[in-house]
């Protein structure tokens, strides 16, 4: 049996999604800036995928949902549109993001440290959110932008966004959330949460990958990072990947309507398979179980390395995820994972699972053996589990 | 970067079979009991050493002959990922059936290349290397505890990258012989900082004591030096040619001919000369001067005054200079 539980790294194109894209290949392809039949044929469907975007969001009709490229470009303009807008050209020089944020994000930030702007990195508290009142704390006379994530990657974590919009709001400061990991998981809604900015990607929730967008508030300019066209009202140029716009938008109109089946049904299999693991023996979720994401659970297994546990899980045929060090081309441990402190064991002993609502009964079942047999066979292998009191290993 | 960087593949494809086979079945894990050692007659010896990198740990047991110091049995126990139990597998083999001495002798290169497929084929990826140095230094732990005598005590020279081997001495020596002025130069001819590439500067995944940038600098550095000191010994015996010399010695090779052999000349007449610049324009080197006093305004100043200066110094210091004034 194969079982996907990776899904916040990416996931499964939904075959409604598939059917709804299929004619923008070969059928309908017309430029859809030509003036002619086929490049106009495609502008219903357009239009159709933004109305599913701007409801599926509560975007006002005034406002602006560029499409663009993924999450990553969407972050990227707002935080060097901001740049360019608010700080090369006026006398703000400062913005306040999270530790625990993408590298979208972090890595946007560090290069425009290299450019002389001032940036805080706000820590999480031992829950692993950002606390409201350190956002406040830290806002500056010349803070031009603060960037929270809306949901954590790893942890599944929500952030208090509405809190921190407010506070930007009634400070005058421009406020983007990353809302990759929340869309298609719990109620996003840019009108209640005060949000200037939001970016998001479709293949987090169930669209095809490489198209991505980005809100925009009414009234809040932005310099475009692409330059070119007149396509998205200027703000994005090159020419709109119709197919994967209409995938976008009609994979958000099924996330909305899904969830109420993510907060019962997958929240259900997630806290079954977690709960499952939590049985065995010097076990913990980090950040707690509090407040998160319905899919989504980070756990830590005494004695387990990340990596190996992913390989053995792979043998099996499931696919998870791992903040460990091993795992990753420069062996840095996840941010997120460092961002709990200083247990160095915990750092690389996390691993993520991360459901879908393709994710069955029958899956977790299978997944919830396999992961046993894994942990078994690895704590038999592991000198760090062999330390442990031996009080603390009945059972395995 | 090219082609091939452009689209990253996932790490575990680069493991060879063998890490794959290790990792899965480790044939060496577990533990030795002080019973166990008791049965053998032998001493147990248990060795822990962690690598603060990437967290991974290993602790390794020897059941060893103290009448022959040799290793009866070997065994692991690891917390890292699949490289890591495939490494301290494959390390604790190698140790069965040798002496303390011989064992030491076994570097991160043996475990690796016992752990490849094809002989020219790395069993594992650059950045998985150091996972086998950590098979390595528990060896030295091992042996350290059943000598009662310090690690560091087995290591005779320096070792920058602990990847490949390669030792400090050995670095600078490649810079000075072959000339080397690029750290990918120095990995080019040793391999050093080939791997993990936390021997090349700071803000690797692994702090380290020495990095090759420092070292390059520093035995370039060193090199010029040893190359001033030889031009001026070799100026002051008098046997230095001019496009050896550096430019002060240039400046005062020719200073001293103008002191000697023109301005004595010059001066009589009311006017003299300073020298304003040395430039390389090989195969020429022009020097430019300025007169001054009577020299000035003196016609002779761009002919025949200008013809004698630039005679003499031709014969005394180089023929290739010439004078230019302005």
């Amino acid at each position: 049996m194969e079982v996907y539980l990776d899904n916040n790294a990416t996931t499964a194109v939904d075959p409604a999604v598939y059917e709804q894209m299929k004619p923008f290949f070969c059928d309908i392809f017309g430029n859809p800036n030509s003036l002619h039949r086929f490049g106009a044929g495609t502008h219903p469907k357009m239009m159709e995928a933004l109305d599913y975007l701007y409801s599926g969001i509560n975007a006002d009709d005034e406002d602006d949902i560029v499409i663009t490229g993924n999450a990553t470009e969407s972050i990227n303009t707002v935080i060097k549109g901001i740049w360019i807008d608010k700080i090369l050209n006026a006398d703000k020089n400062h913005i306040i993001v999270s530790e625990v944020e993408h590298p979208a994000v972090t890595a946007t930030c560090k290069f425009l440290e290299s450019q002389g702007v001032s940036v805080t990195y706000l820590p999480v508290n031992e829950e692993g959110i950002v606390d409201v009142q350190s956002v406040k704390q830290y806002l500056r006379e010349d803070t031009a932008l603060v960037s929270i994530m809306w949901a954590n990657n790893e942890t599944g974590k929500i952030f208090p966004i509405e809190e921190i919009g407010q506070i930007c709001k009634e400070a005058g400061v421009l406020f983007h959330s990353d809302a990759t990991q929340a869309i298609g998981k719990i109620p996003v809604d840019v009108q209640k949460a005060n949000v200037d900015f939001i970016s998001f990607s479709a293949h987090k929730f169930h669209g095809p990958k490489g198209v991505g967008g980005l809100y925009i508030k009414k009234g809040n300019k932005l310099t475009p990072l692409l330059h070119g066209g007149e396509q998205m009202g200027g703000k994005r140029a090159g020419t709109v990947d119709v197919a994967s716009m209409v995938g976008m938008g009609f994979a958000m109109k099924l996330a909305v309507e899904a969830l109420e089946y993510e907060a019962t049904e997958v929240k259900r299999l997630r806290d079954k398979l977690e709960s499952a693991i939590l049985e065995l023996p010097e076990t913990v979720v980090i950040g707690g179980v509090n407040n998160r994401t319905p899919n989504t659970t980070l756990i830590s297994i005494r004695g387990v390395e990340g990596e190996s546990m992913l390989w053995d899980l792979n043998q099996k045929g499931i696919g998870a995820s791992t903040g460990s060090a091993c795992a990753s081309e420069d062996l840095e441990a996840n941010p997120v994972m460092n961002a709990f402190g200083s247990d160095s064991e915990l750092a690389h002993t996390g691993v993520r699972f991360s459901l879908s609502r393709f994710n069955t009964e029958e899956q977790i079942d299978y997944a919830i053996e396999a992961i046993i047999g894994a942990v078994k066979r690895l704590r038999n292998l592991s000198s760090s589990y062999a330390y442990a009191p031996e009080s603390h290993k009945s059972g395995l | 970067m090219a082609k091939n960087d452009l689209v990253s593949g996932s790490i575990w494809d680069e493991y060879s079979n063998q890490v794959v086979n290790r990792m899965n079945n480790p044939q060496h894990q577990g533990e030795i009991t002080e019973q166990r050692a008791k049965e053998l007659n032998a001493k147990l010896i248990i060795a822990d050493f962690g690598a603060e990198s990437c967290g991974d740990a290993v602790r390794l047991y020897w059941a060893v002959d103290e009448a022959t110091d040799k290793i009866l049995e070997s065994k692991f126990k690891s917390f890292g990922c699949g490289t890591a139990i495939a490494s301290s597998d494959v390390m604790a083999e190698l140790c069965i059936g040798k002496t303390v001495d011989e064992a030491v002798k076994i570097t991160n290169i043996d475990v690796e290349k016992a752990l490849r497929d094809e002989p020219d084929t790395p069993a594992v990826p650059p950045q998985k290397m150091h996972c086998s140095v950590m098979a390595y230094d528990v060896i030295k732990k091992a042996a350290s505890q059943y000598k009662g005598v310090d690690m560091e005590s087995f290591e005779e020279e320096e070792i920058v990258c602990e990847c490949a081997r390669v030792s400090l001495a050995t670095i600078k020596e490649v810079i000075r012989i072959n000339d080397l002025k690029t750290v990918e130069e120095i990995t080019d001819y040793t391999k050093a900082g080939a791997f993990c590439k936390s021997c090349i500067k700071p803000g690797g995944h692994e702090e380290k004591d020495i990095y090759l940038v420092d070292i390059l600098a520093d035995t370039r550095a060193s090199m010029e030096e040893d190359r001033l000191k030889t031009a001026a010994d070799a100026s002051a015996n008098g046997d230095l040619s001019f496009d050896k010399m550096t430019l002060v010695q240039r400046i005062k090779a020719i200073d001293t001919v103008l002191d000697e052999d023109i301005r004595p000349m010059l001066v009589m007449d009311g006017g003299n000369m300073e020298i304003i610049d040395i430039k390389e324009n090989l195969p020429h080197y022009d020097l430019y001067i300025r007169y001054l006093g009577a020299c000035s305004g003196c016609a002779s100043g761009s002919t025949g005054t200008l013809y004698a200066i630039e005679s003499i110094l031709q014969q005394k210091i180089d023929e290739n200079l010439r004078v230019l004034p302005i």
